[in-house]
């Protein structure tokens, strides 16, 4: 960018409010304020982020939904005007492609290669052995000290013991993919840390790829070494990117909606009791979709760019503007959901965002809703006098992760 | 009601076959796969449901 564009985005940026913006003290599962504002007087506004660059900021589900759909939207990060994350987003995702930011057709040939284990009836043949790990966890915690914390003893775990089976990836290796993860999705890192996070998980992957192809197992990463990189499709480095972006996407994700949704349901006990004295399958179904559409995890907004000049609600969003959708507040939006700050789990919220939306929609869903299903159908009823053993004052967020959640739930029973 | 599906467009997101099983499967890959062309009125609800989450538009609905 030359000097005088660059004073010129200056000048046009001032004024304009920042984003990111905090949540409210004492609502750590509320949107910030801010972007409440901007949903009912602005739902598509121009905001200023980290690098001075003004992209779009979406908050009305309709039109975040439109756009998403949209083939005039890109999600291809190497574009001039996409709007990073962070310096540390940036350097990783230009360094490494995958197809979550890639647009079709590569986007649709590389996806479909993983798509089958997380067909709906693959993952309900998982179920018995995703209730397995639930219930060997929670044996442990009650045998073990209290407090204890729920993250480390039982949030973290299931996602990881679930997605390594899946992928074939030892469990014992856990602390490394989880420990470069966490820098990988943190927003203080720097360009050089996450760099050197995604090198460790890809030499990782790489190796385990390799040794796949010459011992396949019943597993993703064998079917992509021999079906995939022994052809020829894809390298092996590719492969190597595609399972860090699994093994990642795979664990942090569910980890927070297990522990920020334990929070919640603790600090609404009457939701809790409707959950743990349910029945029918289709409760705790609902109270998943509700949970996912309350607390958003995803936090940071799904980030694209204009291909074209794009008319939408009474403004010209053009060829080459970044575009930052807040799937958060989108899931507050009062024209989708009644009553939208309310945490109601007998609510019909399965046309949520917090999965995304359009060809990008969450890989992993169908595998996040089995999880989750098992976790909160299991742990309440197993654990009825379940109680947080600090001050939610007390208690760390994830404000500076892109996706949110606790980094310790200390509870006891 | 008449339903048509875009195989090519499909990214095995599995929601129409959370919505409505009667209806709507997926082949080994996870596309989806129609069961149902026609489905009778005690569909119609979940199928629009469907239509109205699948995340890349390949459903599409006819009513006759
Ligand atoms: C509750 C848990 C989860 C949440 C809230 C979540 C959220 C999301 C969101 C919002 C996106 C859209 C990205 C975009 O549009 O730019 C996404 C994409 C993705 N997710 Fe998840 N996810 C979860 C669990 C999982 C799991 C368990 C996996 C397993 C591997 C996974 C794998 C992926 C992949 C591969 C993509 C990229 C899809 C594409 O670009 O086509 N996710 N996820
Ligand atoms: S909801 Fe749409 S994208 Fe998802 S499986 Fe069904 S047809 Fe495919």
């Amino acid at each position: 960018m030359t000097e005088a564009q660059t004073e010129a985005q200056a000048g046009a940026a001032v004024g304009l409010p920042h984003h990111p913006s905090p949540r409210a003290a004492g609502c750590p599962f509320d949107p910030p304020p801010a972007l409440h504002a901007l949903q009912s007087d602005k739902p598509l506004a121009k905001v200023r982020i980290w690098d001075g660059s003004t992209p779009w900021l979406i908050t009305g589900y309709d039109h975040l939904r439109s756009l998403l759909g949209d083939p005039r939207i890109s999600s291809d990060a190497t574009r001039p005007g996409y709007p990073h994350r962070t310096a540390g987003t940036k350097a990783g995702d230009q360094a490494r492609r995958t197809f979550i930011t890639m647009d079709d057709p590569d986007h649709a040939r590389l996806r479909r290669m993983v798509t089958a284990p997380f067909a709906i009836k693959k993952m309900e043949a998982l179920r018995p052995s995703i209730q397995k790990i639930v219930d060997d966890l929670i044996d442990e915690m009650l045998a073990g000290p209290k407090p204890v914390d729920l993250v480390e003893a039982f949030a973290l775990p299931v996602p990881s013991l679930v997605i390594c089976a899946l992928l074939g990836v030892p469990y014992e290796d856990h602390d490394l993919f989880q420990r470069n993860t966490k820098v990988v999705v943190r927003r203080t890192s720097t360009p050089e840390q996450v760099l050197a996070a995604l090198t460790t998980l890809t030499d990782y992957l790489d190796d385990l790829l390799a040794a796949k192809r010459a011992h396949p197992q019943d597993d993703l990463l064998s079917v992509l070494a021999t079906e995939r990189v022994a052809t020829g499709e894809m390298t092996r480095r590719e492969a190597a990117e595609m399972g860090v972006l699994l093994l990642g996407a795979g664990h942090e994700t569910t980890a927070n909606m297990i522990a920020l949704g334990t929070l919640a349901l603790l600090q609404h006990p009457d939701q809790l009791a409707l959950i743990r004295d349910a029945e029918d399958p289709k409760t705790v179904a609902g109270a998943v979709e509700e949970l996912l559409r309350y607390l958003n995890i995803t936090h940071s907004g799904r980030r694209r760019v204009a291909l074209e000049d794009i008319e939408i609600g009474g403004e010209v969003i053009r060829a080459g503007d970044g575009v930052v959708f807040a799937n958060d507040i989108a899931n507050r939006d009062p024209k989708a959901f009644p009553a939208p700050d309310q945490l109601d789990i007998t609510r019909d919220a399965r046309r949520h965002v917090a999965f995304g939306y359009g060809v990008h929609q969450c890989l992993g869903q169908p595998l996040a809703r089995v999880e989750l299903q098992v976790v909160y159908n299991t742990l309440y009823s197993r654990i009825p006098t379940l109680a947080l053993a600090t001050d939610v004052d007390h208690l760390e967020f994830k404000h500076d992760g892109f996706v949110y959640g606790v980094y310790e739930l200390p509870v006891t029973w | 009601m008449r339903v048509e599906v875009d195989q090519p467009k499909c990214v095995a997101s599995g929601q129409c076959v959370l919505m409505a099983p009667a209806v709507f499967d997926q082949d080994d890959d996870g596309i989806v796969l129609l069961l149902d062309e026609r489905p009778t009125a005690e569909h119609h609800d979940d199928v629009r449901e469907a239509a109205a989450v699948c995340p890349a538009a390949a459903i599409r609905l006819e009513q006759e």
